[in-house]
């Protein structure tokens, strides 16, 4: 495990709650690093995001669609049997993915598609790379009657077959990127090179907690329903709040979103499992904060950035199209400097495992990028007692990497 | 004084528009940018943008993506940039040079390092594409120091309100984006650029060049009617492009491509 090189003790969590600062700063990270042409454009954003995000009608709309459209509270489930088999910690999961399409990406389009609405734009835009957030968006796109194109690396395309499908039947057109390793990171240059272009016309829904401020503000608020969700629940069924969460980090929304309503609990202690891909140690993998990658500024904001010593953006590997970039949101960079947060890597092999495991054990079938996150529980769980807790973020079903793990088994359709 | 506000004055002077050439370092391969610096002086450049390759240039085009690429391919560094500057100093102490790029090569070498390099190398000017005036706050005042010239970007959507802003922190000249979109997207709108250049007048004396869509000596001569410089990038670049398995003869046709544009805008 990787904890933080340059921890800072004298920063209190709370602090963590003011976060970001009015320039869209989170410490050192965040901010607005992009191309004149889309200044002015996330100033508006930003503008009608902060005159609604203590709107209550708006948040009644939020609620409403959360409640009817997305199929809001998931459960919090007591994975008993697999908790007894491991022989420690007790593990619940949030079970995110019982949402509508599957994953907690739909919270955030919600969100997204009520700004969009609200600006008036007809057309949106997004970036995807399991293809979650592209079918959170073109589901939206679909409801809202708005033109929906999602931008997807050619690699992803083939990876994530059957969610392009989806795209494709919702109404949505999926553009295949084939410049740079085609894979999300050039999925998102591409939406940008898009939005830069039709910017009058179209609001480009960011599917993590990342590009500019203020999209890893308003990314991160959409989500915190998991963790409010999951605190009241840890309340209601255990009867106090748990002793660790976990989640898995790509961008890190689904993560944010369960760790921050409990950033000023100090007792809870939070775990963020990156791709380790063929491990870290390898070089090949998706994980910036545990291999302790440079900063560096890409897609907008200033983070931990896995780039060479010349400052280009290095190429990843991971199992799961959705973990599978060299940035991370910037509010993780600050919570991993501070200590909030332990950063640590599962890979491709004890992930599988994961997934297998649980899948067997309970009946559930995880997205890989959620058995990232069971993969570390796999390793806490037994460091715990019995009567400890713990809540791991089951961020997304597994159905759209069946094709994935039937390869790896030598099984073709 | 800096060369690049020496040559504004000079052009001043002498009532004629500067044309400024954009090409990607390194591309088709390291050893030919020197080279095709100097044959750009020779067609008439006044100032020479030179652009730093990115993995990931979210601001441009089909066009420089692949420039990028083929100078990346070929291992080419911020730092040999440095050296191809120097090398160009040898023969011409005249002409500015702009670095053109994105924030991560910089912000990984460290603002203090790249300010000192570029000074000492003999680069005049600095543009960064992914970094607006706010997020300057840093390396504006290490840029300042070694009189290196912080250029930015106004666009046809940015506000007068933040446009007063960029005029404030501009140096050098100021950078107009002829249109929305990426670099070498649709050709660009005369009166458009006039129209928006008309209130910028008003709020700096910084020479205002217009980039993004100059394809040919026809637009080159329309912008140069209305703005102090013309910027032309990608229609250089599609050049190497076409011709990286000649490279010999890709200072020829870029001599060519600006010279057309130079008798266009003189005439
Ligand atoms: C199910 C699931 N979990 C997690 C992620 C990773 O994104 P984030 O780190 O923003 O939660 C994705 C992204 O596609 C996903 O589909």
């Amino acid at each position: 495990m990787t904890v933080s090189a340059t921890p800072a003790p004298k920063t209190k969590f709370s602090d963590l709650t003011r976060m970001p600062d009015a320039r869209g700063h989170f410490g050192p990270y965040g901010g607005r690093f992009v191309s004149e042409t889309l200044s002015f454009a996330l100033e508006e954003l930003e503008k009608t995001y902060l005159s609604l995000r203590d709107d209550p009608d708006f948040q009644a709309e939020f609620d409403y669609d959360l409640a009817h459209y997305v199929g809001r509270p998931s459960p919090l489930y007591h994975a008993k049997r697999w908790s007894a088999s491991l022989g420690g910690a007790q593990i619940w999961l949030k079970r995110e993915d019982l949402n509508h399409t599957g994953a907690h990406k739909v919270n955030n389009t919600i969100g997204q598609a009520l700004l969009a609405k609200k600006t008036g734009k007809p057309r949106i835009i997004a970036e995807t790379g399991a293809g979650q957030h592209g079918v959170a968006s073109a589901t939206v796109a679909a409801r809202l009657g708005l033109e929906c194109d999602v931008y997807m690396g050619a690699e992803d395309v083939q990876r994530q077959k059957l969610n392009v499908y989806r795209m494709r039947l919702l109404g949505a057109r999926v553009i295949p990127v084939e410049s740079g390793t085609r894979t999300l990171k050039d999925a998102m240059n591409e939406a940008l090179r898009d939005w830069v272009t039709n910017v009058d016309n179209t609001f480009y829904i960011i599917g993590t907690v990342a590009g500019p401020h203020p999209y890893p503000l308003l990314v991160r608020d959409f989500n915190a329903v998991v963790g409010r969700e999951a605190r009241r629940q840890s309340l209601e069924q255990i009867g106090r709040l748990p002793d660790a969460l976990i989640a898995c980090v790509g961008g890190g929304s689904n993560a944010l979103g369960l760790f921050y309503p409990f950033v000023e609990d100090d007792d809870v202690a939070m775990y963020g499992v990156e791709a380790g891909g063929d491990g870290v140690e390898t070089g090949r993998h998706a994980a910036p904060l545990a291999s302790n990658a440079p900063r560096g500024v890409l897609h907008g904001n200033r983070t931990y950035l896995m780039s060479d010593e010349a400052g280009q953006v290095s190429d990843t590997h991971s199992i799961s199209a959705g973990l599978d970039y060299p940035g991370v949101g910037p509010e993780h960079a600050l919570w991993k400097d501070v200590g909030r947060v332990s950063y640590v890597a599962a890979n491709d092999k004890e992930v599988l495992e994961a997934f297998r495991e649980l899948t067997r054990m309970e009946g559930i079938m995880p997205a890989l990028e959620s058995a990232h996150a069971l993969a570390h529980a796999k390793v806490l769980a037994p460091t715990m007692r019995p009567d400890q807790h713990i809540v791991v973020n089951l961020s997304g079903r597994g159905d759209k990497d069946i094709m994935t793990v039937a390869k790896i088994d030598g099984i073709e359709f | 004084m800096n060369r690049i506000d020496q040559r504004f004055s000079e052009l001043k002077q002498q009532g004629r528009k500067a044309l400024i050439p954009y090409i990607t370092a390194g591309d088709p391969a390291p050893q030919y940018t020197v080279g095709f610096m100097h044959a750009l002086v020779e067609a008439g450049a006044d100032v020479i943008e030179l652009g730093v390759p990115f993995s990931d240039p979210m601001a441009d085009g089909p066009v420089i993506q692949k420039a990028c690429e083929r100078a990346l391919k070929q291992g080419t560094r911020l730092i040999d940039l440095m050296q191809m500057v120097k090398e160009f100093r040898q023969t011409d102490t005249t002409t500015p040079i702009v670095l053109m790029g994105y924030l991560n090569p910089i912000e990984r070498i460290g603002y203090e390092n790249f300010a000192d390099q570029a000074a000492s190398a003999g680069v005049d000017g600095v543009l960064i594409v992914d970094m607006p005036p706010e997020e300057a706050d840093e390396i504006g005042p290490l840029l300042k120091s070694r009189d290196l010239a912080a250029i930015f970007l106004v666009a046809p959507t940015t506000s007068n309100e933040r446009a007063a802003t960029i005029c404030a922190h501009g140096e050098g000249y100021l950078y107009y984006v002829s249109l929305k979109g990426v670099t070498g997207a649709a050709t660009l709108n005369a009166d458009d650029v006039a129209e928006h250049l008309a209130p910028l007048r008003g709020m700096t004396d910084l020479p205002l060049c217009v980039g993004f869509g100059i394809r040919d000596g026809a637009t080159a001569a329309e912008v140069a009617k209305v703005a102090d410089g013309v910027i032309v990038g990608s229609a250089l670049v599609n050049r190497i492009a076409e011709s990286q398995d000649a490279p010999e003869t890709i200072a020829g046709q870029l001599k060519s491509v600006l010279a057309e544009m130079r008798t266009a805008m003189d005439a």
